[in-house]
């Protein structure tokens, strides 16, 4: 009935689903910073315990690019870009915490009802971790949706990214080359979202993206 | 016979309840001073405060109506079952099939009620907004903790606390995030439904603050050590909740000998004094939070029951 192997992913997801709704929750953008490594962390972990139990060794190389690149090279990234903009450190949101935690939680409930009923013969264990993944993209689009500050719509864009390599790991027989390929496309993705933060800061005196609906025209 | 030493064993634990709860507070106490590197008052100061407290005069207020007299005993009384009915070193006793959580939930929940009217009945300032502060806070615990209630009724089948223990104790659950997260639910609305730091700060009389302690800044002589003594009583419980759902471990089962009681009642107390001391070591490494910070804590605590609860469904022991 129980097995180890299936309780541990499950930890391992649940987790990653809950760090998700932990990056909702902060108000700073260094806890932020730091709450998207740990979100990168538990990602390799997951992604490292799936390849021992499917006994497939290339999603190693997946895990220990997840850990260099998500969990120490991009946050450190962010946390030097952030002190170089000298942004203040406070993130200002469109929608105030408890309304968002309300909707995050509205967003969790909806993916698994809906993973739950589409994949009814599925293996649980992919069952569930779609599931999950799906959870963890939508919260993903949360966090850039309720965020006005481009730095942490930055952290919401990788963390919906930790996502999908959650529901790419759980279905089995995803090719290297792919994984690869997003992993190098997500951090092209980055170096270019690090440029045009600078362009945005250059232009308008802050990372604030309101300031941009002035641009348009859209002044509310 | 066998109802004899039911009678007995039950009411052992009601008296077990009410002797060591002073003394867990004043544990947390002198751990606390020694954080600090203070000294301390004795760990049996708790109850020497009763004593006195006992017997001081009691002085009332003049419009002070029958409820400001009736409340600290109904409070007590009602903390005292609610504590009596959570197993701490047996399962099965006698009261057991009342031992429901919801149940405990609703008892707790009436004590808390006659608290804020009792606050607001002598019509001063202090007790007014003591008793809005404490409803407010309750308004968010308590359904936090009815989803942690839904969240175990799920894994173990049951609202029964003694069916709950006896479950978990079992080796039919493994690892489950859910039941994780349950716990650190229900550890926040402990540390909120007790006043302790982040939350409240009993140790203290700042006007701005004060939550718990300007609800029945008006009490006095035996009425107060009512009231103290149901507030110890309800760490009491909280911690006993916690050790009997999360760390069932030696507790004795219904009918077995006593030995097995004796081996209970001293995994219990173990499991008193770890919580205590982590409790203590949590309240010295935390800064108190702002009032207006504590429906965000007490949201987090719900957000955390509402996740255990829902990820219960993709987990495949359901």
């Amino acid at each position: 009935m129980h097995s180890l192997a299936f309780d541990v992913s499950h930890t391992l997801a649940g987790g990653l689903v809950l760090i998700s709704l932990m990056m909702l929750y902060q108000d700073r953008l260094y806890s932020l910073l730091n709450v998207f490594a740990l979100h990168a962390l538990v990602l390799s972990l997951s992604v490292a315990w799936q390849a021992f139990i499917q006994d497939a060794p290339h999603l190693y190389v997946t895990a220990i690019i997840a850990l260099v690149f998500k969990a120490i090279v991009i946050p450190v990234a962010l946390h030097r870009i952030v002190k170089q903009l000298g942004i203040h450190r406070d993130i200002e949101s469109a929608v105030g915490i408890g309304p968002t935690m309300l909707a995050g939680m509205g967003l969790v409930a909806l993916s698994l009802v809906l993973m739950l009923r589409v994949t009814s013969d599925a293996d649980p264990l992919a069952r569930e971790d779609l599931a999950f993944a799906l959870s963890v993209v939508l919260l993903g689009l949360l966090v850039m949706v309720t965020r006005r500050n481009a730095v942490s719509q930055v952290v919401g864009f990788m963390s919906l990214e930790n996502g999908l390599v959650l529901a790419a790991t759980g279905a089995k027989g995803m090719p290297l080359v792919v994984e690869i390929s997003v992993a190098f496309s997500i951090l092209i993705a980055f170096i270019v979202i690090g440029i045009f933060l600078f362009r945005i800061r250059e232009r308008f005196d802050s990372v604030d993206v309101s300031a941009l609906d002035d641009f348009r025209g859209e002044r509310r | 016979m066998v109802v004899i030493s039911d009678i007995i064993v039950q009411g052992v634990q009601m008296l077990l309840v009410l002797l060591l709860a002073p003394l867990l507070t004043g544990y947390v106490r002198k751990i606390k001073a020694r954080l600090v590197r203070r000294q301390g008052a004795s760990v049996f100061q708790p109850y020497r405060d009763l004593l006195r407290l006992l017997r001081k005069e009691v002085v009332l207020a003049d419009n002070a109506s029958w409820l400001f007299r009736v409340t600290p005993y109904i409070t007590f009384a009602a903390i005292w079952v609610a504590a009596a009915l959570v197993p701490t070193f047996a399962t099965g006793l006698l009261f057991n099939w009342t031992a429901d959580l919801i149940a405990i939930v609703a008892l707790l929940g009436s004590a808390r009620f006659f608290l804020a009217l009792a606050g607001m009945d002598v019509g001063t300032s202090f007790g007014g907004i003591g008793s809005s502060r404490e409803v407010m806070i309750a308004a968010l615990a308590e359904p936090a903790m009815l989803l942690i209630v839904f969240c175990l009724a799920l894994v173990a089948g049951s609202t029964q606390l003694s069916t709950v223990s006896h479950f978990l104790a079992s080796s039919y659950v493994g690892l489950r995030v859910s039941l994780g997260m349950a716990l650190v639910a229900l550890f926040m609305v402990a540390i909120a439904e007790n006043a302790r730091i982040p939350v409240d700060n009993p140790a203290t009389h700042l006007e701005l603050t004060m939550v718990h302690e300007a609800m029945i800044l008006e009490y006095s002589g035996r009425h107060l050590a009512m009231i103290e003594l149901g507030a110890f009583l309800k760490l009491l419980l909280y911690v006993s909740l916690i050790a009997c759902v999360f760390l069932p471990w030696q507790i004795a089962l219904y009918g077995s000998g006593a030995l097995s009681y004796t081996i209970g009642a001293g995994a219990y107390i173990v499991k008193l004094a770890l919580a205590g001391f982590l409790l203590a070591l949590f309240e010295t490494a935390t800064a108190k939070m702002r009032v207006f910070r504590v429906p965000q804590f007490l949201g987090a605590a719900l957000m955390l029951g509402l996740l255990g609860t829902l990820l219960l469904f993709v987990s495949r022991s359901f």
